[in-house]
């Protein structure tokens, strides 16, 4: 195998990801699927973009190439470089070639974080064009009718360095994502950690309590990921109270007073 | 530890001869004090040793007293206590002479149980800060405490004592402030006190022969009520509140009654109930945590919500009534209803004259909360204010302006968006910049002694982010090799082509090139608190900005209608952080309205002159644009989101901090969702301010 090539066959998801729909985000991202147009998915942290992206390239039947956008990614991460091997040059392809040349589902995670120049190589691919020029070789990738851009990107964010532009998200069919309402999430956490119903429900109360600190010292409230952390711990016999202190008090903030104020609050749910 | 023997008593007596010699005499020996020494452990001995040399170079008759009673204050209090008993008669003696300082030793017992007590004791303003954020976690809005005498919830806030000591263990009662807190919220969340009926434990407990009695016993029967809401949401605080106190059971004749109480379902209403069949019984002693209930202060708190509601809700029909196009009735004959019979009272609907009505979204909280409260809006909440309901705020009339000294020449004139006309008014407002008095005080100097150990904190973490190092790749000097522009230069020398120059990786000082506006409201709303905060935040953001190298101006506003609007110079992005931006900054004063829109509109204008790749406006008030000729309620905040969308087209990023008390529902839309920040507690926004500034900019 060539360094950094990933076969396709490895990207194909064969088992059903688990996803409970918030609303109609399955048969949204279907029709725009069906209508080649890219996806934009907007949310706070761990509320299920990432599962949604696995399930959908199981439903579609499509490999997913996942990146995690950062803030040195360079165009070249995604499109591909030459390497050395055995005293010539190769070119490789980076992730977005490749999921473009398989036909696959090409995922950017939390697109902001990545270079300005960065995020404008998808500009072509994700108009009626469809296209990834790569410079370095001359070669223009024209993607197959399978192929599909979607990015996903968190609102909530405040810094000003880290918008959007107006050109890159209006290429996209926006989906909403936020916490699921109280019942569903519990369904979730239980599912996810086996940790029964009624701890789950208290877990998501929880949650909620988090979620009212928000703008209060707190960036943001216990996400789904968190609470399903949580109740993986309990699930392996770590009491509640610990499990809630560092799967969620200690992940959520530094600050001393925040975290106590958290931890109480668990310590009066359990 | 030692394992050395104990000084005997005539060793004492020798080293005690030699120490104190000045304070003794033949009638005046150290055997007693020997004697009563030699009887300690070595450790002691030797604390009591170092402290009486210490001593008796101050003055040896203290000595000779500490001496005599240094046993027994040695066996009753520990080490720390004791240093701090001596210490505090060797202050008494520094201040006050000779004569207190020994009284100061001789009461032992006393001060040793104020030590006991002070370390046992938990203060609020010590874990006020973590019961806020308790609270509003659990209750989901933000719930003021506030220190008193008492301990009760009057509804808006909740009183706890300053200190509480009343448990053997500081953890305990540190415990005990937390479980009295939330006890008081169940107060709240359980409906305690129906919003509907101020009056209703006042008028209540007065319908018994003796209130007093018929309150407390409600409190208990409430508190058995709570208790068991509290042990089915809140299992964890139920377990702790258990186990603070030991305590009889209830009698048996109130048993049905306190299984009817723990019910699932049990209201209010059935504590009356039980408060009617069992008046006369003798009341129970009272839990450490229930506090006490202040029916007259409920009242009063319930009401003056229920009052500044209706207030609010008929001054902003009048403000709707105002902007519809005039009709054949007269003003008042049109008559306001709400539809809320089947929608039910979380979703009323304003009609007028039969006719649905949208409403901006702050009333329509405003009237969902009255109906939540009531249960319905009552028709005499619908009557629109009076005419005289604005001017009475204010006893100047909008013709005093006019005479004013005012003149358009030398002045900037800035168009107004006018949203029920969906146009702008042309040259609408008139605005003059002009400089803040400098002041001459060491305020300055203050708040950075204030926050000492927040700007030192501050300072780090600005270092860090201007210290963000950044590689630069394809350099043709560098500290190192880039090897993926190797590469492919090899790729191109193979292929016949020139090796291109630039192979290295340069590391660099991530250049920020940010230039930031702060636009400080400095109307007369401020006053006070706001400005005190207003005036420490910007001292400690200039420091911090310092720090970073980023550009930054700092003007105020304020003004008294369309014609006088101004602009108070503190910094221009020329201007250096100097003596003269010092005294500026202190000479910021409160002055008159908040027309936020044309100031934006003049700084964004001042920003658009600058160079700069980020371009940001940071906007600091205290609330509602408003102005005193109209310039108020949807036409300020559509005309205040109007400049801060052109500022957006401009490509200027604008950020609204606002100093509030209360949530707001129009914050979200008139500064868009993300783009704000709302600070409940001015003495925090000094320390806010640079945090949100570097996550700003991070
Ligand atoms: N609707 C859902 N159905 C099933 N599981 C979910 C759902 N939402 C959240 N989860 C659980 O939450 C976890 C976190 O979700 P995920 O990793 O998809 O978050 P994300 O939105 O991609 O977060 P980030 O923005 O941080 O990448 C999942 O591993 C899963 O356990
Ligand atoms: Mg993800």
């Amino acid at each position: 195998m060539k360094p950094g090539v990933v076969r396709t066959e490895a990207l194909l998801i064969t088992k059903e990801p688990y996803y409970e729909p918030q609303g109609d985000e399955i048969l949204l991202f279907e029709s725009a699927y069906r209508n080649r147009i890219p996806v934009l998915l907007k949310g706070p942290t761990g509320c299920g973009k990432t599962r949604f992206m696995e399930h959908m390239a199981w439903r579609l039947r499509r490999p997913l190439v996942t990146v995690s956008c950062h803030d040195d990614l360079t165009a070249s991460d995604l499109v591909g470089r030459y390497l050395i091997t055995a005293g010539d040059t190769a070119w490789v392809d980076g992730p977005l070639a490749h999921a473009v040349r398989v036909g696959g589902i090409c995922y950017l995670d939390e697109i902001v974080e990545a270079r300005k120049d960065t995020t404008v190589v998808i500009h072509p691919l994700a108009d009626d064009r469809r296209v990834l020029p790569i410079e370095k070789t001359g070669e223009v990738l024209r993607a197959p009718p399978e192929f599909a851009l979607a990015i996903s990107y968190n609102p909530g964010y405040q810094s000003v360095l880290k918008d959007l532009k107006q050109s890159t998200r209006q290429r996209f069919v926006a989906l909403e994502f936020d916490y699921p309402p109280a019942d569903l999430e519990q369904r979730i956490v239980d599912r996810e950690s086996g940790i029964g119903a009624e701890t789950a429900a208290k877990l998501v109360r929880f949650a909620a309590m988090t979620r009212n600190l928000k703008g209060s010292g707190l960036e943001e409230g216990a996400s789904t990921r968190l609470l399903v952390h949580a109740a993986k711990l309990m699930v392996s016999g770590i009491s509640p109270v610990a499990a809630c202190r560092g799967a969620v008090a200690q992940a959520l903030t530094d600050d001393p007073e925040m975290v106590a104020a958290i931890n109480e609050l668990s310590a009066s749910l359990f | 530890m030692t394992d050395l023997k104990p000084w005997t008593a005539p060793e004492w007596e020798d080293w005690l001869d030699e120490e104190l010699d000045a304070a003794l005499s033949l009638r005046r020996t150290s055997r007693p004090a020997a004697m009563a020494l030699a009887t300690l452990g070595r450790d002691r001995q030797d604390f009591a040793r170092h402290w009486i040399a210490i001593v008796a170079k101050t003055n040896p008759e203290l000595a000779f007293h500490f001496a005599n009673r240094a046993a027994e204050g040695l066996r009753r209090m520990a080490r720390d206590d004791a240093e701090a008993w001596i210490i505090q008669a060797m202050d008494v003696y520094d201040k006050m002479g000779l004569y207190p300082a020994i009284a100061a030793l001789g009461d032992i017992e006393t001060f040793a149980a104020a030590r006991e007590q002070r370390s046992r004791a938990a203060a609020l303003e010590q874990v006020g800060p973590v019961l806020e954020l308790f609270l509003q976690g659990l209750s989901g809005r933000r719930l003021k405490l506030e220190a008193g005498d008492r301990t009760f919830n009057d509804t808006a806030r909740i009183h706890l004592p300053a200190s509480l000591a009343l448990l053997p263990t500081r953890e305990a009662n540190l415990r005990l402030y937390k479980v009295t807190a939330a006890h008081l919220w169940a107060q709240t969340r359980f409906g305690t006190f129906p919003g509907n009926d101020p009056e209703r434990l006042v008028n209540r407990c007065h319908a018994f022969p003796d209130a007093t009695y018929a309150c407390g016993l409600f409190h208990a029967l409430e508190t058995i009520r709570l208790d068991a809401c509290l042990a089915r949401e809140l299992p964890g605080l139920h377990r702790e509140l258990r186990t603070l106190q030991d305590r009889p059971p209830a009698p048996a004749s109130w048993a049905p009654w306190v299984a009817r109480l723990e019910a699932a379902d049990a209201t209010v209403d059935d504590s009356y109930e039980a408060l009617a069949a069992l008046y006369g019984e003798p009341l129970p002693a009272p839990h450490l945590y229930q506090g006490t209930l202040d029916a007259a202060a409920v009242a009063a708190a319930l009401k003056s919500r229920l009052e500044e509601e209706r207030t609010a809700l008929q001054n902003a029909l009048k403000a709707l009534l105002g902007d519809k196009p005039p009709q054949t009735a007269a003003p008042e004959e049109r008559r306001f209803t709400v539809h809320d019979k089947d929608a039910g009272r979380n979703d009323p609907t304003l009609l007028l004259d039969g006719q649905p009505l949208a409403v901006p979204p702050d009333v329509h909280a405003l009237m969902r909360s009255i109906a939540q409260d009531l249960g319905e809006i009552p028709d005499e909440y619908l009557v629109p204010a009076g005419d005289g309901a604005y001017a009475a705020e204010s006893g100047k009339k909008p013709e005093d302006v006019w005479k004013g000294t005012y003149h358009e020449e030398g002045a900037f004139l800035y168009n107004e968006w006018d949203y029920k006309r969906q146009h702008y008014r042309k040259d609408w407002c008139v605005l003059r910049e002009l400089d803040v008095h400098p002041a001459d005080e060491p305020f300055v100097a203050e708040t950075l002694r204030k926050y000492a150990g927040l700007a030192s904190r501050l300072r780090k973490t600005f270092e860090a982010l201007r210290g963000e190092n950044a590689t630069q790749r394809r350099q043709k000097h560098g500290d190192d090799v880039d090897f993926d522009a190797l590469v492919e230069g090899f790729a191109d020398l193979r292929s016949g082509r020139e090796l291109p120059d630039g192979l290295f990786l340069r590391n660099s000082r991530f250049a920020r090139n940010i230039a930031v506006m702060f636009m400080v409201d400095m109307s007369g709303s401020t006053k006070g608190w706001i400005n005190d905060a207003e005036r420490e935040s910007l001292v400690l953001l200039c420091e911090a900005l310092e720090i970073l190298g980023d550009r930054y101006a700092i003007y105020g506003f304020s003004g008294i209608t369309r014609k006088r609007c101004e602009m108070y110079r503190v910094k221009r992005f020329e201007d250096r952080y100097d003596d003269t931006v010092r005294a500026r900054i202190t000479g910021i004063k409160p002055r008159d309205y908040t027309r936020m829109g044309v100031a934006i509109r003049h700084l964004c204008g001042i920003l658009n002159g600058v160079e700069a790749r980020t371009k940001l406006l940071v906007t600091l008030s205290d609330g509602k644009p408003d102005d005193y000729d109209g310039y108020r309620g949807e036409y300020g905040i559509e005309d205040t989101r109007q400049a801060l969308l052109e500022a957006k087209r401009d490509g200027i990023h604008a950020f609204c901090i606002t100093i509030d008390t209360d949530a707001r529902d129009y914050l979200p839309h008139m500064y868009g969702a993300v783009n704000y920040a709302q600070i409940d507690d001015v003495r925090k926004l000094p320390l806010k301010i640079s945090d949100i500034y570097r996550h700003l900019t991070s």
